[in-house]
């Protein structure tokens, strides 16, 4: 069995969010980047889980220039097998999602994992996209994910709760919390991941569809009212006759 | 030319979501001086459908096969670009929710056009089509320029509030061009918590921290909830303890809320916390540090012990309602 995972780099979640060239840029400066957590902590684990208990390879993915292979010795120090790198500025979803595409067309792979969205563009588009261009079912925003022969079982998060699902591979699949527990890399992943391989891997002639014209920061907040903590009934009325929420 | 929406159902009822949809599209239609045709997959009954005539649908295509009842994204996908190609559909809107988020990418990549998902804002087509949408988990907004013909949007539940116009739509049957090698999902079963509001519809959340100590607790939140008619949501730590099943953990990488009223018992207000919630129109913080960063992000604080303050609060709304 040969699996895909998509790994994006994202800045870490504690990253203060600054613009830079008249707010058409994100300011990086300071900026720790970290595998998006939804592709770390549950597309990948998951991946390296089945690689466990029921032999696989699992391949990694990523859309970037050379600054993204920090990010990507560690999604192979945590236990990937081999890494491609398509070397190109990840310009929208619709662009990566035709390079991830035409990687994936060349390899063919049993199961492609996302995660459910970036941290950064909460874009929730890849693994969708993925699917279409290579014709294959895909369920979104799994929280479990078991696999009986060539046969999976998949939970996927509906309104309110969960639908369980059954498909058979070749598969897309975005994942989500409940999918996996988190994995440090230890020291033994971090020194075999420097030796594996990571193929640069030059893009195919897509078009980006969408462009950011520019960002914004949300308002500031007015500042907060406080009410003494015997006063409980003062909070209801601002909220019913001020704030008019209740 | 015209704008198609996707009008996504549960078991025959039209979901909260895609009314808001369906009035953002037809918003849309308006301002390219165009008309907005509604499409619902799968069984639903003709006043239901007729409905999405209050939000501004002129038509509604109705794709009535029973096999359509379940979502698979793939079969949705075909449908729905047949049912766009059928309207010569310019724009194509979906709801932010478990469905859109599973079908629009899949009809974007199928016809080439540039998606936006999660929009906050209608377009601005003086110069191209720019669509505001949070990113950096609602830590920021960004102006998205679509610069292909053809142009698919997902609409970010709870943003536009509903305003029924009275009107009603033409249902139109539509004949869906599946046949059965196209299923290829299956759902064998649904769990959902029958009675509960969907957090991400809900427009009041009552929602709980480390601050509640153990699971023992939990029943403050619960309370403090149904007197307000509220759905419940927890921190990070307490779906990461098991107090709470996960798909209530709100935050970063939990799920992104967007209610009227927002109240946090016993949450400190972690950044990552506050990306999932800052986009509530109202915050109340409880909590008993006054330091608690959460305070900075609110509307209206109570610096107090939750254990004591919760309990009043709950009497003080069952008295007014």
């Amino acid at each position: 069995m040969k699996i895909l995972v998509c790994i994006s780099k994202t800045p870490d979640t504690t990253a203060k969010i600054a613009f830079t060239d008249n707010n058409t840029k994100f300011s990086e400066a300071g900026v720790q980047f970290i595998i998006n957590p939804y592709d770390e902590w549950y597309a990948l684990v998951r991946a390296l889980e089945l690689k466990e208990t029921q032999g696989a390879t699992v391949h990694l993915v990523t859309v970037g220039g050379a600054d993204t292979e920090p990010v990507i010795r560690k999604a192979l120090a945590l236990g990937g097998d081999e890494a491609f790198r398509i070397n190109a500025d990840s310009q929208d979803s619709y662009y990566i999602a035709s390079q991830i595409a035409a990687h994936a067309k060349q390899q063919g792979y049993d199961l492609i994992f996302t995660g459910k969205e970036t941290i950064d563009y909460n874009g929730s588009s890849i693994g969708g996209m993925v699917a279409e261009l290579l014709d294959l079912p895909f369920i979104s925003i799994a929280a479990k994910f078991e696999l009986n022969g060539t046969t999976a079982t998949v939970n996927r998060e509906i309104e309110g709760g969960e639908e369980i699902v059954t498909v058979n591979l070749p598969v897309a699949v975005s994942c989500q919390k409940g999918m996996a527990e988190a994995r440090i890399p230890n020291m033994r992943g971090i020194m075999a991941a420097r030796t594996k391989p990571l193929t640069v891997v030059e893009p195919v002639a897509a078009e980006a569809l969408t462009s950011i014209v520019s960002f914004e920061l949300p308002p500031a907040k007015a500042g907060v009212k406080l009410i003494p903590a015997d006063n409980v009934e003062e909070l209801v009325k601002l909220l019913h006759e001020e704030a008019k929420v209740i | 030319m015209s704008v198609l929406i996707f009008a996504d159902q549960s078991q025959g009822k039209i979901k909260k979501a895609a009314f808001e949809a369906v009035q953002y599209g037809a918003k849309v239609a308006q301002k390219l001086g165009t008309t907005a045709t509604a499409i619902v997959l799968g069984e639903a009954d003709n006043a239901e459908l007729a409905a999405l005539g209050n939000y501004g649908a002129q038509k509604v295509l109705h794709a009535a096969n029973a096999k359509l009842n379940e979502s698979d994204s793939g079969v949705a996908a075909k449908v729905i670009v047949a049912a766009a190609s059928q309207e010569d559909a310019q724009v194509i809107i979906f709801s932010h929710n478990f469905d859109g988020r599973a079908v629009a990418p899949r009809v974007a990549a199928r016809l080439q056009a540039g998606l936006v998902t999660g929009a906050i804002g209608l377009p601005d087509t003086a110069n191209g089509f720019v669509v505001k949408k949070t990113v950096f988990s609602g830590k920021a907004f960004a102006n998205v320029n679509i610069t292909s013909a053809k142009k698919v949007l997902t609409v970010m539940p709870n943003t536009f509030a509903l305003e029924p116009t009275g009107a009603t739509a033409t249902v139109q049957p539509f004949d869906a061009p599946v046949n059965d090698a196209d299923f290829k999902v299956k759902v064998s079963k649904v769990e959902t918590v029958s009675g509960e509001v969907p957090l991400t519809e809900a427009e009041i959340i009552v929602s709980g921290g480390r601050g509640l100590k153990g699971p023992e607790n939990w029943g403050l939140v619960e309370d403090l909830a149904k007197a307000l008619g509220a759905a419940t949501a927890c921190s990070r730590p307490v779906a990461d303890t098991g107090w709470r099943p996960h798909h209530e953990h709100v935050g970063q990488t939990g799920l992104t809320v967007r209610p009227n009223l927002y109240i946090a018992i016993g949450i400190s207000g972690a950044i990552q916390h506050l990306a999932g919630v800052n986009g509530s129109k109202v915050i109340v913080v409880i909590n008993k540090d006054p330091e608690a960063p959460f305070f900075k992000a609110a509307d209206y604080g109570i610096v107090g012990d939750a254990f004591e303050v919760v309990p009043k609060i709950t009497e003080a709304v069952k008295k007014l309602r």
